[in-house]
């Protein structure tokens, strides 16, 4: 494997492990809310958590670009707070990735936690646990499975991203050039070798992510 | 003939025989050349009476879909590499390559005045992002290197590039303002005989080469008219001059 | 103890609104028909139901005013509710210590040993929740929210779920509880077994309101009550054993106001015991028989006189000594024996549970 090859290995558990802390950060209260609301927004707030699932990366990826870049909303903002603007940066990958793999760990937390109810919560208050403290000693732990399928399926998902780092990355090596992105130019250069080794290698990665996602289903707690 | 289902059956025989011979023609067609090819698909259907049916992509992609036997009459590629290389591996038909356009590298800003004429913002701005297409990819990719190399500047600059997977995606990157400025076919820009927009240096020819793009008869077209038809079309007066005014030369 | 309860949560179905001053300690039974709203007094009580407006003093703590509300978890309260709620990714013993270790050392009034023996779990400790029977699960719920010190314990219906042995299984333990701590109890129950074996006093809901409330003996023997018990209405007092009858297996036990024979429950003499006697037990003569089977004939006084849902039926209060009783006969009957207040008479009593 070549030097930027295995940059890019290393790049996308990086980027993979970084959206996945960050993901399971803001999408845990995002889905504790939608779990518990009653508020009229729900339902939309739902769906635009859902709408990454129906927009084609690509598509969404352009957005992003155009969102984040110097006309957007987004973009403007940063530079108005005198930082970085995010396109062809890894924090930029990260953003974008957050938002593609958002429904993928909000949904399996938002089932945990609906799934958990209100009668454990009522019975922790009871017994002096403040919310947060029931959050951490009862919800978490019941939750455990929702938050391991989550974590697993966003770390999966950011690693097989494609069309979103592809508009907003730049392919830059070391920074942006993920390894789907690696395999594509592979592809796109007829270096088949090259590019089958590394599909090869996600590949098995992703068999055994599965594998592990379903040996470790709820279902066989001790 | 009684029963239904044979009926329809004979009716989709029919129908399909029938398409066969309203001499529609797939071509695959790179992306940087979709807007003339529209145009001259459309004059091509009035004076001929045959249906261009286009697929837009990458060369790269063509190449490897028409190795595993993807259902293309012809190929206008992005470069002269790919018709040729498939005329050698026998998927081309053999003398039916052309260059129906040449094209023409632009150092492009969406600012208007940010790039003079001579290129020489590359020295003088402090920009953070320089898009270009892959090289190892793009031809236009490729270029824009050579530009760069022939003025001494790639590895100075090199830091900065934001390479992306085609001119398309760099024209996005430059078009969304998130690239200062970038490497982009000048078909991209060009309409009316002049940049449309923001500001631009035509790179002189002299310091790359020639981005021709080539055209090739594939195995599948061999022996249908309205595939050479259709070439012989992209060679004629007319197409040239809309080529033309999409900033290719001939 | 002395809670002061007053609560309006109006819902669509149907408005808490009770207004209550709970004063004498030990079990208070909140007790009425489903729907009564029991449960959600009890909820109100818990700061359960966001809601519910209100005020709640418990022994001079205010818990709940126009301008506060303590949030569940400050609250010094235990809940034990009806389906157990443990939490299954913790042991026996964690669950245990769930609430213990939340409250600061000084607080602990309760300590684990005393929770554990009380309900009789210490083999039970090492155990999930899953792996537990109904009863010991309840058991175990009782048991970890007395440890958690509470200066109310709230019990809803913690019986309803279980069958008859299992609740036979529990009932000990409640009135261990009754016996060993100090800690007030507000015992929901729908359940006039329960209430007659557990209460001290009783408040009866119905339609939201609090229709009754008071001491046990004195609430039940009211005829005014549209308490609704049908077959089970009846007093509920207590006694003391006086004597134990090995040859014929009886046990004579003294009240305020005079004597029974009862089956030897195998109570020691000296014990206070409660006994219950239901109102179609109870049967009256105007004169003293002799030769009738019932053993328990004793003179009393005609209190009141009302009448039964079934126009057939009349209910009567009368007194043996300081002890109310109630009588259930035909109206037929009252008239022909020509029955009033201010009566002396014989009232022949054919069954006395002992119920605790």
């Amino acid at each position: 494997m070549s030097p930027t090859d295995l940059a890019a290995v290393w790049l996308t558990l990086k980027l993979a492990a970084t959206t996945t802390i960050v993901l399971l950060l803001v999408g845990t209260p995002v889905a504790w809310w939608l779990a518990r609301t009653r508020h009229w927004a729900k339902g939309a707030i739902a769906t635009v958590v859902t709408l990454p699932l129906v927009l084609p990366p690509t598509v969404l990826g352009f957005y992003l670009l155009v969102l984040l870049g110097p006309d957007g909303a987004f973009g403007r903002l940063l530079q108005a707070s005198g930082l970085q603007p995010l396109p062809f940066t890894f924090g930029g990958l990260v953003v974008a990735s957050v938002i593609y793999s958002m429904p993928f760990v909000v949904q399996p937390l938002q089932q945990a936690f609906e799934a958990i109810g209100e009668q454990p919560l009522e019975a922790a208050a009871t017994l002096r646990a403040g919310p947060w403290d029931t959050f951490f000693a009862v919800v978490m732990p019941l939750a455990w499975p929702g938050f391991m399928t989550a974590g697993i399926l966003g770390f999966a998902h950011t690693v097989g991203e494609f069309g979103v780092v592809l508009m907003i990355g730049g392919n830059i090596p070391g920074e942006t050039q993920v390894l789907s992105l690696a395999i594509y130019n592979h592809v796109e250069a007829l270096e088949h070798d090259a590019a089958h080794r590394l599909a090869a290698g996600m590949l098995v990665f992703a068999f055994i992510v599965l594998l592990l996602l379903n040996v470790l289903r709820p279902g066989r707690r001790r | 003939m009684a029963n239904p289902l044979h009926a329809g059956f004979f009716a989709v025989f029919l129908l399909s025989t029938a398409a066969a011979h309203a001499d529609e023609i797939n071509v695959a067609v790179t992306a940087n050349f979709a807007a003339p090819l529209q145009k001259i698909a459309v004059e091509f259907e009035k004076d001929s009476g045959h249906r261009i049916v286009p697929s837009f992509g990458s060369t790269g992609k063509f190449y490897a879909q028409i190795k595993a036997g993807a259902p293309f009459a012809a190929l206008l590629a992005a470069d002269d590499e790919t018709p040729a290389r498939l005329e050698k591996e026998g998927e081309g038909v053999a003398g039916s390559r052309f260059t129906y356009a040449i094209g023409k590298l632009v150092l492009w800003s969406r600012t208007a005045g940010y790039v003079d004429h001579r290129g020489e913002v590359l020295t003088k701005k402090a920009f953070a992002h320089l898009a270009l297409a892959d090289p190892r990819l793009a031809p236009y990719g490729a270029a824009g290197v050579e530009v760069l190399q022939a003025l001494g500047l790639f590895e100075t600059l090199q830091p900065r590039f934001v390479t992306a997977a085609n001119s398309t995606h760099a024209y996005q990157f430059v078009a969304s303002g998130n690239a200062e400025l970038g490497f982009v076919a000048l078909s991209q820009v060009y309409k009316g005989g002049r940049i449309a927009e923001g500001s631009g240096w035509i790179v002189p020819q002299a310091l790359y080469q020639p981005l021709r793009q080539d055209a090739v008869m594939l195995a599948r077209g061999k022996g249908k008219p309205a595939v050479e038809a259709f070439l012989q079309y992209l060679r004629g007066d007319k197409a040239r001059e809309i080529i033309q005014s999409y900033g290719y030369t001939l | 103890m002395s809670i002061r309860v007053r609560f309006h949560l109006p819902y669509p179905a149907f408005t808490l609104d009770v207004d209550l001053d709970l004063s004498g300690g030990g079990i208070t039974a909140v007790f009425g028909r489903s729907g009564s709203g029991k449960t959600t007094l009890l909820r109100c009580i818990a700061g359960l139901e966001p809601t519910a407006d209100g005020l709640l003093t418990v022994n001079g703590e205010t818990w709940q005013d126009g301008a506060r509300r303590l949030p569940v978890h400050r609250r010094s309260l235990g809940y034990v509710f009806q389906e157990a709620r443990l939490f299954p990714h913790l042991s026996v013993a964690a669950n245990l210590d769930f609430g213990r270790r939340r409250i600061a050392e000084r607080e602990r009034r309760v300590s684990l040993t005393q929770a554990v023996e009380l309900l009789g779990i210490a083999h039970l400790l090492e155990r999930r929740p899953e792996r537990l029977s109904g009863g010991e699960r309840q058991r175990v719920a009782i048991a970890r929210a007395l440890a958690s010190s509470p200066r109310l314990l709230l019990m809803d219906e913690p019986l309803a779920a279980l069958d008859h042995a299992r609740k036979q299984e529990i009932l000990p333990y409640l009135e261990r509880l009754h016996d060993e701590l100090e800690i007030p109890v507000l015992y929901v129950s729908h359940s006039p077994d329960e209430v007659a074996r557990l209460a001290d006093q009783i408040v009866v809901m119905g339609d939201g309101r609090a229709v009754a409330h008071g001491p046990l003996t004195d609430t039940l023997a009211r005829v005014d009550l549209p308490l609704r018990l049908g077959e089970d209405v009846g007093v509920v007092f207590s006694g003391t054993v006086l004597e134990r009858d090995g040859e014929w297996h009886l046990a004579r036990i003294g009240f305020d106001g005079g004597e029974v024979w009862v089956r030897d429950g195998g109570a020691a003499v000296g014990r206070t015991v409660r006994l219950r006697i239901l109102a179609r037990d109870v049967s009256i003569a105007r004169s003293h028989h002799d030769d009738v089977s019932i053993m328990n004939l004793l003179p009393a006084t005609i209190t009141t006189h009302a009448a039964e849902d079934h126009p057939a039926l009349a209910l009567l209060q009368l007194h043996v000594g300081n002890t109310p009783l109630l009588a259930r006969l035909t109206r037929h009957s009252a008239r022909r024996l020509e029955l009033a207040p201010g009566q002396q008479v014989w009232v022949q009593i054919k069954a006395v549970a002992l119920v605790g």
